[in-house]
């Protein structure tokens, strides 16, 4: 039973073209890879990974709906409503050499996991501007690509991962970003043969594991995920293919 | 033990999933029937794609007293709902397509299309609490009732279930209006509010929502209790069950099935195999050979 909280924005920092990171302090213990959802009255409802655990824990936020948009309009001493923390985390093991693979705002999501791990991190976007936490990782000299390559390696996260994994040895990829990414990722991982875990993102709804919005090939991202394990990504030919709009209905993933 | 059978439909055990709950898809409708569902009704689906209300559609209640939402009646339209059908009948359990329409006409079309499509019953949501022009707004009216289920019964061969609201001061009225049907489901959830205070306005974008869970458990059992006495078809019970006992309950008081939804957020996906093993170990315990055996016996006769 997670009841609504109201907690008040202390710093807000710009981080990336159309992105920003909310701290706040709450006392739950999310553990790297949970979620919340934001409520702003009046506005909407959405879920959003933590992305700075401890005391003073954070939002990372794109601007992409009516939600996030009216996030972005927010200032230090507004409030918002969360609940949470929900879903299933990372799986950490400190003692594996890791690859973590974050494409775009994906990298909120591996934030806090960065901070516990041993390995390699890649930070992809699209373009230079909408890099995030280049600065924040800075210390664990993290691989850079772009699309366009305007700065770093050019081209996709997938392609720079392909080549780290043949160079070096890894036991395990972390990855969170666009689902085409992922698909590329846990095609690579069972090539070659690594450990992979996955954090994926679908429309969700209630968050607590009723309303089937989210499901993907029967598992919930909002229970059973949003971090899904190597075993479980082998049947799960949803991924990068088919997921469900408000009404339910099926699309396609682009 | 637990085996029933309502309208000739064999059940390996009588705990349903009920509709709006993990039921959009039909790979989790399957997974459900996996962790021990006796069978599976749909998620209500209309003529055409609906949306439903946007977020916050979805209130916890403290202290596991279940929930408050008003999802909407959100669904892909009929047309798009053939392949989850497909899906959950692979499950091997009966597959009930649950069905909402703003008249005689579309209930029947809808149904139609459900049996085409190979369901083993439909059941008519005349209980949505919280969408305008359907569920309960047509629910509440014995006359509609009677005459949605007249024209549904003269068009498919299926049998026909009709799930009825409790948001109404007559209830036996309106379920001997629905007395056509093959069996009838009581209850859907009881219209509800909250509010949140510090934000000053109700928390569900669509205000009103429908209340579930163990909170709304007697009112289910009351609502049986009255029905079963008074009809000459099955009745299934519905409205926060969470445990073996809760079924018994509904049982004795004259539900020949249950069906469970709530329960799944309160005690995991794996709630229905939980609950078959505590009803099992009841009848054990209390030498009973057939759940059947224990169908209405606390009805004051």
């Amino acid at each position: 039973m997670k009841m609504y909280r109201v907690v008040e924005i202390e710093r807000i920092r710009q981080e990336a073209r159309n992105v920003k990171t909310f701290r706040f302090a709450d006392d739950s213990s999310p553990l790297p890879g949970q979620f919340y959802m934001i409520w702003i009255p009046g506005v909407d409802e959405f879920p959003m990974s933590i992305s700075y655990t401890g005391a003073l824990k954070g939002f990372t936020v794109k601007k992409i709906g009516r939600g996030t948009s009216r996030m972005h309009d927010l200032e230090p001493g507004d409030k918002i409503w969360i609940r949470g923390p929900y879903g299933r985390g990372f799986h950490i093991d400190k003692r594996r050499k890791s690859l973590v693979v974050g494409g775009g705002s994906g990298m909120a999501t591996l934030g806090p996991l960065i901070e516990e791990i041993k390995g390699d991190v890649i930070i992809a976007a699209r373009t230079k501007e909408e890099l995030i936490f280049t600065e924040r990782f800075s210390h664990l000299n993290p691989w850079i690509a772009t699309d366009d390559g305007s700065a770093g390696f050019k081209g996709y996260a997938t392609d720079l991962a392909r080549k780290l994994v043949e160079e070096r040895e890894y036991d395990i990829i972390y990855a969170c970003g666009p689902e085409q990414m992922i698909k590329g990722l846990v095609d690579l991982a069972f090539e070659r043969d690594i450990d992979i875990q996955v954090s994926l993102e679908r429309l969700m709804k209630c968050g607590i594991g009723i309303c089937d919005s989210c499901s993907i090939n029967g598992y919930r991202v909002c229970v059973d995920g949003p971090v899904f394990f190597k075993e479980e990504l082998k049947n799960m030919d949803e991924l990068g293919k088919v997921r469900r709009g408000w009404s339910g209905k099926r699309e396609v993933v682009r | 033990m637990l085996y029933v059978e309502i309208n000739g439909i064999g059940f390996h055990n009588p705990l349903i999933l009920a509709s709006g709950i993990l039921d959009e898809s039909g790979d989790t409708m399957k997974r459900i029937a996996s962790l021990g569902a006796g069978g599976l009704v749909t998620k209500s689906v209309g003529i055409k794609e609906r949306q439903g209300y946007p977020n916050p559609v979805i209130y916890e209640l403290p202290n596991g007293m279940g929930l408050l939402n008003a999802i909407g009646l959100a669904n892909p339209g009929i047309d798009s709902f053939e392949e989850e059908i497909h899906l959950a009948l692979d499950s091997g359990v009966p597959v009930i397509g649950s069905i909402f329409g703003a008249d005689e006409e579309e209930f029947a079309y809808l149904a139609k299309k459900m049996e085409e499509y190979g369901v083993n019953a439909v059941e008519l949501n005349l209980s949505c609490p919280h969408a305008k022009g359907y569920g309960m707004e047509i629910g509440v009216d014995p006359d509609l009732v009677e005459s949605i289920v007249k024209e549904v019964k003269g068009r498919v061969n299926i049998p026909v279930w009709a799930k009825l609201t409790p948001n109404t001061h007559r209830i036996v009225e309106i379920a001997k209006s629905a007395e056509n049907a093959d069996a009838l489901v009581l209850i859907n959830t009881v219209k509800g509010m909250v509010i949140d205070v510090d934000a000053r306005m109700p928390v569900l974008s669509n205000g009103f929502g429908g209340l579930s869970g163990p909170c709304i458990k007697p009112i289910g059992v009351r609502a049986v209790y009255e029905v079963s006495s008074e009809v000459d078809v099955p009745v299934i019970g519905v409205g926060g069950i969470t445990t073996g006992k809760d079924v018994l309950e509904y049982i004795m008081a004259g539900a020949m099935a249950v069906e469970i939804g709530t329960a799944i957020y309160l005690r995991g996906i794996d709630v229905f195999r939980k609950i078959e093993k505590e009803l099992k170990d009841w009848l054990l315990k209390n030498e009973i050979k057939s759940i059947t055996e224990l169908v209405g016996v606390a009805q004051r006769r």
